[in-house]
């Protein structure tokens, strides 16, 4: 929502595009290989990945420009590795406020200062803060110089049925209703999806108490780039506010409304208002603020029991929505738009076997069950669910001033990526490994000479050995070779030893690692990578 | 611990539960039980005595 007298995407500082329907209308009723439906981040992150494969798509969006409001605006480290790879992450470092610390007080007094996992080893930090809208654009900008994408806006989806091997979609914009064909679909339409709807299919779980209004100012606010939570504030007395900064001056007011308090009522402009000066109070700031945007926000935990239904996918928001604590709604959708876009892209061009696709649903929901046990954590601590949780909490709260064990457990614990240890195309361990990411974990970062680790990976699979055997034993179409020094730091972080070696898939998480690895066996592993998994 | 000492805290913990007044009762006790724990750190054998705790006396 916007103030009275300004647009819905009428912003204070971004000029929101306006994209037409198609023009030229001769091939709207083509076969697409791949038609993904939204182009918010998610969608547009898969068409990109998919592009970057080769694979052509068509992206469909019932919207004329971005999303409006700032909405996602913590991005992880993770993602920024999802970026790079994409080959859109210089305007991200440009524009993002990366941070590595947050601080929680308790009825105005500090009580923690945490930092997340960050170092001279590490290529980014472990988080940024940046306005959706601003993701939107840069990954936009992307698309419109890519030849393999063709965007449709303001075309809506409003029909989806099995045909003839693949999916007959009904398509409706302001000139006219058509029918185009495409061999699969990926649904990133969102927390709504239509798409989930016609397919009658519906996300289960939990839905938490606690309501948010999100509001965005503009101000010349001078505090670093740390994450606050207010426990317990005078502002709100009971409740919990966060505070983030983002670029161009604006931050990010998030507090906890009342169970007494009326949602149509809270977030009246008037109240809206009173509500944020109060907040700012509370942080001493007393110069002159401008309203941006505001919006309202309940913590669930939901997800589809299968991410998969037949020919469609479902990625980001359409297949599991999170509660905000965990920042993972943004951030798991885009690891499961690069996780589909690598492994249908091999599907499509034959390098790969349908088998392989069976493994999406398993790692990406595995991911969103990860973190709905974290963020449920998080949620129970920001907003007590009932007596016992909310006494737990505040006896933690009222310790953590003179104990910090008892501050630790206001810890959010953000983001580590997930271990994708139960996916049917990661491999047993090989037990005599002494340290290092097991299989299915993300490659860990290591500073190589003037570079880092995964500025060595290919942009498909990659083998890193010390031995200089074994990478010239293993030759594939899609391996990458990178043979490190003995006693070297990746060495160390990886624990090779003499002939270990590691199989590294697109999306940097370990397929497989051996301690004494031979050509066979990285070949199979390759195979069952490629849907092999007999 | 001797009889005395269990008695002292004992002492201790009824007059402290008596000076305070009956919404700060709980939260106290929550406070203590943190603490203690975090001393005894054996999670395993607090989650057991929480259990023993939790139990309804025979009566």
């Amino acid at each position: 929502m916007r103030p009275q007298g300004r647009a819905e995407t009428q912003s204070l500082y971004f000029d929101y595009p306006q994209f037409k329907a198609p023009e030229d209308r001769k091939h709207l009723e083509g076969r697409a290989r791949v038609a993904i439906v939204g182009a918010g981040p998610v969608g547009m992150t898969a068409a990109l990945a998919l592009a970057r494969e080769g694979i052509a798509s068509v992206l469909l969006d019932a919207k004329s420009t971005f999303n409006d409001g700032s909405r996602a605006i913590c991005v992880s480290r993770s993602s920024f590795y999802i970026l790079q790879r994409l080959g859109v992450v210089a305007p991200f470092l440009d524009k993002a406020l990366g941070w590595t610390t947050g601080r929680s007080f308790y009825r105005g007094q500090q009580i923690l200062e945490f930092d997340m996992p960050d170092g001279p080893d590490e290529k980014y930090r472990p988080m940024y803060n940046i306005q959706q809208q601003y993701i939107e654009q840069f990954l936009w900008d992307a698309i419109a110089r890519e030849p393999l994408i063709e965007t449709r806006w303001q075309s809506t989806v409003e029909g989806i049925e099995d045909r003839d091997g693949g999916l007959c979609l009904t398509v409706r914009d302001p000139q006219s209703v058509y029918k185009m064909t495409a061999d699969w679909v990926l649904a990133a339409d969102g927390a709504r999806s239509a798409i989930r709807k016609m397919r009658g299919l519906r996300l289960k779980g939990e839905n938490y108490e606690g309501r948010y209004v999100i509001a965005d100012v503009q101000m010349a606010h001078d505090y670093p780039t740390i994450r606050r939570a207010l426990f317990d504030p005078d502002c709100r007395r009971g409740g919990t506010v966060l505070v983030h900064k983002q670029p161009d001056d604006i931050w990010r007011i998030d507090y906890q409304l009342r169970d007494d308090e009326d949602a149509d009522a809270a977030i009246a402009e008037t109240t809206v208002r009173a509500s944020v000066q109060a907040v700012l109070d509370d942080l001493g700031y007393d110069g002159t603020w401008d309203l941006e945007w505001w919006s309202i926000y309940s913590a669930n935990t939901l997800a589809l029991d299968d991410y998969r239904d037949g020919r469609v996918f479902f990625i980001g928001d359409s297949a599991h929505i999170v509660p905000i604590f965990g920042v993972r709604g943004l951030n798991n959708g885009l690891a499961d738009a690069q996780n589909i876009a690598w492994k249908l892209a091999r599907v499509l061009d034959g390098r790969a076997q349908d088998a392989l696709l069976e493994s999406y649903s398993p790692e990406r929901r595995g991911a969103t069950l990860d973190v709905f046990a974290n963020a449920s954590k998080s949620a129970r601590f920001m907003t007590p669910p009932t007596p016992g949780w909310q006494l737990m909490r505040d006896a933690a709260l009222s310790l953590a001033l003179r104990h910090p064990f008892a501050g630790q457990l206001a810890n959010p614990r953000q983001m580590t990526p997930y271990t994708y240890s139960d996916s049917p195309i990661t491999e047993m361990d090989d037990v005599g490994f002494n340290g290092g990411p097991l299989p299915g974990a993300v490659l860990p970062e290591v500073r190589v000479h003037s570079g880092y680790l995964t500025d060595l990976l290919g942009s498909g699979f990659t083998l890193v050995t010390c031995s200089t055997a074994i990478s010239e034993a293993v030759s594939h179409d899609e391996l990458t070779n990178v043979v490190i020094p003995t006693g070297s730091a990746v060495d160390m972080a990886l624990q090779l030893g003499a002939d270990g070696a590691y199989l590294i898939r697109p999306d940097m998480h370990v397929a497989s690692r051996w301690t004494k690895a031979t050509a066979a066996q990285v070949m199979a592993a390759l195979a069952r990578n490629h849907g092999d998994l007999t | 611990m001797t009889e005395i000492d269990i008695e002292r805290v004992y002492d201790a913990l009824a007059t402290t539960l008596d000076s305070l007044t009956a919404d700060k009762r709980d939260l106290f006790l929550a406070k203590i039980a943190l603490l203690l724990a975090h001393e005894l750190g054996d999670a395993d054998r607090i989650c057991d005595l929480i259990a023993e705790a939790a139990r309804t006396s025979p009566d």
